[in-house]
């Protein structure tokens, strides 16, 4: 009786633990921040798990300890996430670091680099930039944009009193001076309206992103991405100029913004604050959610404006999707790749609302009409430029931040000086690494 | 006779059937076990990488660099910018707790109707989570809707966006939370006063002042530089109100600088060069403060 007792036991573990090792077998966990993209990219899985099979969990946690916690496991060696939908910036340190699998030859297999934005491939995939190495599949693409007040702009009585003040027809801003006109012209604090919102959070990278999109745009550079050479570059008179812009703008912010990203930005529309706001677009589609945006219909988009010379850019947001290099179901990983690259999947990908990089999914008129932010968008990615990809990435954008940040909130001090500081520390951080 | 008390303490172990040696055993070797693993050990290892490069994000192996680290981070002009602000953060909101904690009490100590409901609701604010505060002040500073600047009559009033004024935001919201625990301590201190005292000091026609100095004062102070102690060292580590309420640099404390240095530019060697230099000041104002204390205890 104890020997059969003990026979049941056995087998009962035996068929058990094959059960996890099958179950094992069929599930993938990818890790992102909590956003609407990861609930896109869940619904997205879904589909995946309706064909194979194989489970896919999109694990998420909140925008402020997706840099901590995602290299905390990847410090640890821990395989608890298989695939991660990573920061650009983090390129360097996931793929220097060993945490990202090697997909060059993937990239090759299914052609990659043609079938994706080149700019994308760029931004999100490679690393170092040119050296023909790719570590993750573009896959939200994103990049800073302006939402604004249609109403306030298109009202006859302000297109009268704007005129009159400043010579030209209020309209959506080509430039940044005349984005810096409009701005000063709907401040009007007796009346809870505001000019402006722009980001002014030092934590990450908010107020660096935002600044970017002036530097840019003013024909700066952050630096030369090759020879890590800064000096005289981000402390350019351009750069200083963009600056100096930058902390305008900032005049013409609602009250109490010191602190501000892209939850703040968005709320400076639904609350009727601004009359435009700088957010990433990924956060654009709750403001054309009538029930999270009251002034859905009267909001409209646009690409970040030229700066005095005529040149165009915008910071770039978005994430790629790597395989982690302690996954132990490296395989299953590789499988749901290769479908997500598939052109029928980022088209539904797309549809879901994930901001394909996917070129003809991006340029079909299909896409650039399906949300009033999708042509902005569209335009917007093929004029994004993005920050330093290094390992050290982290010790950069503090350093910006405790330059930059004084000057623009605080207003101590004067623009070049926060940008020679910045060309000296960023000096010295790249010798401490024995990049220059 | 204490040999006597030892045989019976015995016997009496002995009857339920644990000796000595099994409650130690059973209780103190874990504890000592969990504080090695936990505590020990973690403190030696870090004062081991303190000494190299070492970056827990990349698989590099660490390179011993003397105490590169601690000379540069003692030359870092960003490093002393954060413990100026640590330090007046420390004077601004212990001081302020230490007034108004020990304020109350002095207020607290008489009989009134509901005392005892009405010590419990001031105790309520340290009874938070000190996220929870943090993001429920930074509702009341709001300029534009915030019922501090309405009630005081600021008008739009930056309070957390301006640099001057968001460090002692924060310390107000400390000091509100803190103040009560200071009062409880006090308290203590103040109903273990001996009212015969008092009654000598009245018969001796001594004056309000003369008798806080005299009597009130000496003895509570040992229990509110045990007050003192705990708050300032809490103080020193401060991390959740500063880094949920600001992020001005003027707000910057130490522990937040700490908290990025490790786990956002992840200079894992460097961090814990930091960390020991944070430790080694809070032992330093610990051991004043307890010999201080010592000194005030013999009296």
């Amino acid at each position: 009786m104890l020997k059969r007792t003990l026979l049941g036991m056995l087998a009962g573990a035996t068929v058990a633990f094959a059960g996890v090792t099958a179950s094992a077998q069929e599930e993938l966990t990818i890790f992102w921040a909590e956003w609407d993209p990861s609930n896109y990219l869940q619904e997205l899985a879904n589909q995946y798990t309706a064909e194979t099979g194989v489970v896919v969990t999109v694990q998420t946690t909140p925008w402020p300890d997706f840099q901590t916690k995602a290299f905390a496991e990847f410090n640890a060696h821990g395989d608890a996430y298989d695939i991660v939908v990573g920061d650009s910036q983090w390129l360097g340190a996931g793929s220097v670091g060993g945490h990202y699998v090697d997909l060059t030859d993937f990239f090759a297999k299914h052609k990659l680099t043609e079938a994706f934005a080149p700019a994308t491939v760029q931004a999100y995939a490679e690393y170092p930039k040119g050296g023909g190495k790719y570590w993750a599949i573009p896959t939200e693409g994103d990049a800073t944009g302006w939402a604004y007040r249609k109403d306030w702009f298109e009202d006859p009585a302000e297109k009268e009193a704007f005129k009159a003040k400043y010579g030209y027809d209020l309209d959506v801003p080509k430039t940044w001076a005349q984005m810096r006109d409009i701005a000063e012209f709907f401040q009007r604090p007796d009346q809870k309206r505001y000019g402006i919102a722009i980001y002014t959070d030092n934590a990450y990278d908010a107020l660096v992103m935002g600044f970017e999109n002036a530097l840019f745009s003013y024909g700066g550079e952050l630096g030369d991405y090759s020879s890590y050479k800064v000096e005289g570059i981000v402390n350019s008179s351009e750069a200083v100029a963009a600056l100096e812009s930058y902390k305008e703008l900032y005049k013409f912010t609602p009250p109490n913004w010191g602190k501000t990203f892209f939850l703040e930005n968005n709320q400076a529309i639904t609350e009727g604050l601004a009359a435009m706001s700088m957010n990433y677009f990924a956060f654009f589609p709750a403001l054309a959610n009538k029930a999270a945006n009251p002034y859905a219909d009267v909001t409209g988009y646009f690409a970040n404006p030229a700066g005095p010379s005529g040149k165009q850019h915008a910071a770039l947001g978005g994430q790629g999707m790597s395989i982690v290099s302690y996954s132990t179901k490296q395989e299953e990983a590789y499988k749901f790749l290769e479908w997500f690259v598939r052109e029928d999947v980022q088209k539904k990908w797309a549809e879901l609302g994930g901001y394909t990089c996917n070129a003809k999914v991006l340029e079909s008129a299909e896409f650039r009409q399906a949300t009033p932010y999708n042509e902005a968008f569209y335009q917007s990615m093929f004029m994004v430029k993005d920050f330093w990809a290094v390992p050290e990435y982290a010790e950069l954008l503090t350093q910006i931040n405790n330059r930059i940040y004084p000057f623009v909130v605080g207003g101590e001090g004067s623009a070049k000086d926060a940008l020679d500081g910045l060309a000296a520390d960023w000096t010295a951080t790249f010798k401490k690494y024995g990049r220059l | 006779m204490a040999a006597m008390a030892k045989l019976t303490a015995d016997s009496r172990a002995a009857a339920r059937g644990w000796s000595d040696l099994t409650i130690r055993n059973l209780f103190i070797i874990p504890t000592i076990l969990f504080l090695i693993v936990f505590n020990i050990f973690p403190l030696i290892y870090s004062l081991g990488y303190s000494f190299t490069d070492f970056r827990a994000s990349v698989s590099e192996p660490a390179n011993f660099v003397g105490l590169q680290n601690y000379r540069e981070l003692l030359a870092d002009p960003y490093i002393w910018r954060n413990f100026s602000v640590t330090a007046k953060y420390v004077i601004v909101s212990v001081g302020g707790q230490m007034i108004v904690g020990f304020g109350v009490a002095l207020l607290l100590n008489r009989a009134f109707p509901f005392k005892g409901l009405v010590t419990t609701l001031l105790l309520l604010p340290m009874m938070m989570s000190m996220a929870v505060v943090g993001l429920f002040w930074k509702l009341l500073y709001d300029p534009s809707w915030g019922i501090i600047n309405y009630a005081l009559g600021l008008g739009t009033f930056d309070w957390l966006s301006n640099p001057d004024m968001a460090l002692y935001a924060i310390a107000i919201t400390d000091i509100w939370m803190w103040a009560p625990f200071v009062m409880l301590l006090s308290l203590a201190g103040l109903s273990a006063v001996p009212q015969h005292l008092y009654e000598a000091a009245a018969i001796d026609r001594a004056g309000r002042w003369y008798t806080f100095t005299r009597i009130t004062l000496p003895l509570v102070a040992p229990l509110l530089l045990i007050a003192l102690i705990f708050r300032t060292m809490e103080a020193f580590k401060t991390f959740d109100l500063a880094f949920i309420m600001s992020g001005q640099p003027t707000t910057e404390v130490i522990a937040i600088r700490l908290y990025k240095m490790a786990f956002q530019e992840w200079q894992t060697g460097r961090s814990c060069a930091l960390a020991y230099i944070m430790l080694i000041i809070v032992l330093a104002i610990t051991n004043i403060y307890v010999k201080y204390l010592n000194r005030v205890k013999e009296r």
